[in-house]
């Protein structure tokens, strides 16, 4: 099946942008996100042509291989009524930053335009264009959500998320102080800053730790890996998973940074 | 000022580890950031008054040189002496030479960042003159050597005791048995001491909030009435001013103030706002007999026609640096400049140079929260990425990092191969950190592994698993 062709008619065609980390890292979350988008009533298609979406280059200021990175982005996905991403951060970069690239330039900036149009962050998605209320999984446990910067200022994410998991019975969100606080993540940030962002993922671990939650659930990966890989090494017995893993009760793998055993969490 | 911002990094990690600075920087979420938040609550229009600032401020930069002749001509009408200087040092010389011609001996200063900018308190003092800070924050810094910290806190890195030891061994004709529990006693013997300099001062010299085209007036907001004393007891009133700071009407800064208090400490407006036009009239009961003002250009103009224009908006309230989790945690001095957090990151990169001031607009994950919070609503991180622009092209991004970006940039242009690639990393990492389900130590990433565990691959790229299943569940 070829991209712009519905399988089933009448059900629009989603393109699923993976994004770099969950296609190296955690693959389960892209499954969890194909399950909960065809809930939603939509078909989904995975172009190969897709990397990453340029923030690395874009960030660090080189345009030009942002450029080509989101022009590259943009014709792989070309036919799809949608674009949705598992992660606030990227949605954002080609939602809100891939025009801005192309300013002066009429005929791609309009292209990037229209495809910007198309792109929605994966629980926005569910929620604001399928308008799902409830998710059909279950949950039993005490989470806590971490409101990731991108998604939050950039997308206007916050209920959303809230929304779906409190359809879902058993699960009992507690909330942390400061949920709305950047995790000290920052893509190369962590890299460059290493001693700030461990600053800031180390208060951001206070506040979960004390929201009394069990689990933490985010909207993106990067921001999950930087707080799992804090609290573990801290020896805080909390889980991190990706919000998608546990609205579409994709569990069977452990949570993220956990050692590969079974745990026994939220049992359905 | 000597630019310290290549030590950045440096500086905060020196920061990190300063048990007293983290204990004042700690009051930052429940003082200033909770006070906003409140201030904010209780006014429903907040949100479109940002708005309406914000085009008071475009419109007043769009005609920013009729506003500065109109300005020039009221305040001229009212008796003003309006001097042009170009640069900082331009400024200080005019400034030198009002208080030579003065005679003067002692200066009190309101204050005044632009003054900060211009390192005018060394400059006076090399010349001779004993300057006086007279904000309590300023004045408790001046005396330990200091910078400001903060553009509206100066002295928020010091802890209640810390103020409470050098106000001990610094007044030493007070009695030495003397109660400095409460902060309202470190107020009261800072303003005993600071009475008597006002009424010895010869000059005083206050910055400007703002200038108002219509009327000529400048405009300073205190919540101490210092600014009050400096401008009115001495003889003669300097005005330091930046060229960005002019609007067009009274009715404009009665908008803007509305969002400046309640943006920098959640007030509804400061305690005092002092309007200033020309020197002591012959009906006045009291004013200085000589009022100057100095209009600094100082990179202004350059940044007006550029990218950085937007920056010009900025009311120095202090929010974006209140609410910066980079700026929580290091404080202000690590940035190295005059102005610290986002819109440091900002200005000091046009002030210094891209070179000397690159750290700044690299130090942030763009988390966004200073726009968020912004009253201008400057859009700070798109302004930092325009600096790391900047950077790039002008080739001072550092080599290392130039090149694992090239690297990365090979492969991500590259989809087959990449995807190729990203399998076998997968793969092999996936296979080493299999049992573990993390890396406490990875080579590549030490930076990362040094203070936290890095989470293991799955084993298998999503689009492995997607092209060997079609779809649905891979297991």
């Amino acid at each position: 099946m070829s991209p712009g062709q519905s399988a089933r008619p009448g059900r629009p065609r989603v393109g699923l942008f993976v994004t770099c980390l969950v296609d190296l890292i955690r693959p389960s979350v892209g499954f969890a996100a194909v399950t909960l988008i065809e809930r939603s009533g939509c078909d989904v298609d995975v172009p190969t042509g897709q990397t990453c979406c340029g923030q690395p280059a874009y960030n660090s200021g080189d345009q030009a291989t942002a450029r080509e990175i989101a022009l590259q982005t943009i014709r792989a996905f070309d036919g799809f009524d949608y674009v949705v991403a598992p992660s606030g951060s990227c949605a954002g970069m080609l939602r809100s930053h891939y025009p801005a690239l192309f300013k002066g330039d009429a005929v791609l900036e309009s292209e990037a335009r229209a495809f910007a149009a198309k792109v929605y962050e994966l629980i926005s998605f569910l929620v604001d264009v399928r308008g799902m209320t409830s998710v059909g999984s279950r949950f039993a446990g005490r989470v806590t959500y971490h409101d990731s910067c991108s998604g939050l200022r950039e997308l206007g994410i916050k209920d959303q998320p809230r929304r779906l998991l409190a359809s879902m019975p058993g699960v009992e969100l507690s909330e942390m102080a400061e949920a709305e606080i950047c995790c000290g993540f920052g893509g190369t940030f962590a890299i460059k800053y290493p001693d700030i962002s461990n600053a800031m993922v180390d208060k951001k671990c206070a506040s979960i730790a004390a929201s009394g939650a069990d689990l933490v659930l985010a909207g993106d990966l990067g921001c999950l890996m930087n707080m799992a890989g804090k609290l573990v090494r801290d020896g805080r017995p909390v889980r991190c998973r990706h919000v998608a893993e546990v609205l579409a009760d994709e569990l069977s793998d452990p949570p993220i940074a956990w050692p590969d055993k079974a745990v026994g969490e939220g049992s359905a | 000022m000597n630019p310290e911002t290549p030590a950045f990094k440096a500086n905060a990690r020196a920061a990190l580890s300063d048990p007293q600075l983290q204990s004042a920087l700690s009051g930052l979420p429940t003082g200033l950031v909770a006070q906003r938040t409140s201030a904010r609550a209780r006014l429903p229009e907040f949100e479109a008054l940002r708005d309406i600032g914000r085009d008071v401020r475009n419109h007043a930069l769009e005609y920013l040189d009729l506003y500065l002749e109109t300005y020039e001509r009221n305040a001229t009408a009212a008796g003003a002496v309006v001097h042009w200087a170009e640069t900082g040092q331009d400024a200080r010389e005019i400034i030198a030479r009002i208080c030579q011609d003065a005679g003067a001996r002692i200066v009190t200063k309101g204050k005044s960042m632009i003054s900060e900018e211009i390192a005018l308190n060394v400059d006076l003092e090399a010349r001779g003159f004993e300057v006086v800070e007279t904000d309590l924050g300023e004045y408790i810094i001046q005396n330990r050597l200091e910078t400001p910290s903060h553009i509206i806190a100066p002295a928020i890195h010091l802890t209640q005791q810390q103020v409470e030891d050098d106000f001990r061994k610094l007044h030493t004709h007070l009695p030495a048995g003397r109660i400095l529990e409460e902060p309202a006693q470190l107020v009261a013997e800072a303003r005993s001491v600071l009475r008597e300099k006002f009424m010895l001062a010869d000059v005083g010299i206050t910055g400007a909030n703002f200038l108002i085209a219509e009327t000529g007036s400048s405009i300073i907001v205190t919540n101490e009435g210092n600014g009050d004393l400096t401008q009115s007891l001495a003889r003669v009133h300097i005005v330091l001013a930046s060229i960005d700071k002019v609007l067009p009407t009274l009715e404009d800064v009665t908008t803007v103030l509305r969002l400046l208090a309640r943006s920098a400490t959640g007030q509804e407006f400061t305690t005092y706002a002092t309007f200033s036009t020309g020197p002591r009239r012959p009906e006045d009961p009291d004013g200085p007999d000589a009022y100057h003002v100095v209009l600094l250009d100082n990179g202004r103009a350059e940044l007006l026609g550029s990218e950085f224009r937007e920056v010009l908006r900025c009311i120095r309230c202090g929010a974006c640096m209140n609410h910066c989790p980079v700026y929580n945690a290091v404080g202000g001095h690590a940035y190295g400049w005059v102005y610290p957090g986002p819109i440091g990151a900002v200005m000091t990169p046009a002030l210094i140079g891209v070179k000397a001031g690159g750290h700044l607009p690299n130090a942030s994950t763009f988390c966004g929260r200073c726009e968020a919070v912004c009253p201008m609503k400057i859009p700070l991180p798109k302004l930092m990425r325009h600096w790391r622009e900047a950077e790039f092209e002008q080739g001072h991004t550092p080599t290392r990092y130039r090149y694992g970006l090239k690297t990365w940039a090979w492969f991500a242009k590259r989809p087959r191969t990449y995807h190729f690639c990203a399998r076998f990393a997968a793969a092999v990492l996936g296979a080493l950190g299999s049992g573990a389900g993390r890396f406490s130590r990875l080579p590549f990433a030490s930076g990362w592994t040094r203070d936290r565990d890095f989470p293991a691959p799955q084993g298998r790229t999503f689009q492995q698993l997607w092209a060997e299943t079609r779809r649905g569940v891979p297991r």
